[in-house]
């Protein structure tokens, strides 16, 4: 076997068995820790393919950011896991089944896919194009030109996604004392200062 | 005896979006394994993507990549936010108690 062989199989078998194990570990920060493997192991097959800035880019959102976003949640939610588990093998079989007739469903397209002889001519974005550039750099040359209204819609729709975060999770809570700057510009000394004659010796 | 092809990315794509699919019934009640099950299947389609950019040398695929991560990116931080809101409000994550709005 070739070293790409080899490492196709480790990072594809590492790959669906901490798949496996994310569906079906008892405790979910494990859930979420053999997710983080998962991703790793991906963007290692992202590498074997040549897409480098792809398999960094998972890394950083969803190793960086999405999974520790679950992380998170998970540790933050103070919930009996094992109570949500209950009853669940009530839905095994059918699950099975349907998993049975996707998995062969899919086995029955891929065992009969062709490639179409033209296909050559038909490329949205040929690599040919990019002869002796990075990966990196053809795909930068790439998004910011013929892909360019398509980023500045996947920025909106992150953009929207933050507000719409914060927007949900952000609660006012009554009672807590914040400085106001406004209060605090209105304020006036003859609003607050009394000025009093004091004669020697009397009180006030 | 191997040369790793489309067929092997394909096929590993498919074992990992039904595992995904199954992980939905295994944890039927669990939204936050639900999410990670979604999280599972997008990173199949993404596989899906990059295995037939490189083989058919089309680097469309790797961008279409790119605004999939976006919009599962978007995705998990909308769905935990609301999870948590809804864990503020019941006190629960069950799928069964978010009938409250008979949908």
């Amino acid at each position: 076997m070739t070293v790409q062989a080899v490492a196709f199989f480790l990072f594809a078998g590492i790959l669906t068995l901490s798949a496996l194990m994310v569906i079906t570990a008892r405790n979910p920060v494990h859930s979420v820790l053999f997710l983080i493997l998962a991703f790793f192991n991906a963007a290692g097959l992202f590498v074997l393919l040549g897409a480098e800035f792809i398999a960094m880019i998972l890394v950083i959102v969803y190793v960086g950011a999405v999974a520790v976003l679950f992380l998170f949640v998970v540790m933050m939610l103070d919930i009996s896991f094992s109570d949500l588990r209950k009853g669940a093998m009530q839905y095994v079989p059918v699950g099975f089944l349907i998993g049975l007739v996707l998995l062969s469903e899919l086995a029955l397209l891929y065992g009969a896919w062709v490639s179409v002889p033209e296909i050559s001519n038909n490329l949205a974005a040929p690599v040919s194009a990019f002869a002796g550039k990075t990966n990196t750099e053809s795909l930068g040359l790439l998004i910011y030109t013929h892909y360019l209204l398509a980023f500045q819609c996947a920025g909106l729709i992150l953009f929207v996604a933050m507000v719409g975060a914060i927007v949900l999770t952000h609660r006012v809570r009554p009672g807590v004392r914040k400085q106001s700057v406004a209060e605090q510009q209105r304020r006036r000394p003859e609003d607050v200062l009394e000025i009093k004659k004091m004669t020697p010796g009397a009180g006030l | 005896m191997l040369e790793i092809g489309l067929a092997h990315y394909l096929t590993l794509a498919a074992l990992l979006f039904t595992l995904g699919v199954f992980g939905i019934f295994l944890n039927r009640k669990n939204v936050i394994i639900i999410l990670m099950s979604i999280e599972l299947m997008l990173l199949a389609v993404n596989i899906n993507f990059v295995a037939f950019s490189a083989y058919l040398n089309d680097l469309a695929g790797q961008v279409f990549t790119m605004f999939i991560l976006t919009v599962a990116a978007a995705e998990a931080a909308i769905g935990l936010a609301i999870l948590v809101a809804f864990f503020r409000n019941k006190g629960s994550i069950a799928v069964d108690d978010i009938s409250s709005m008979k949908g």
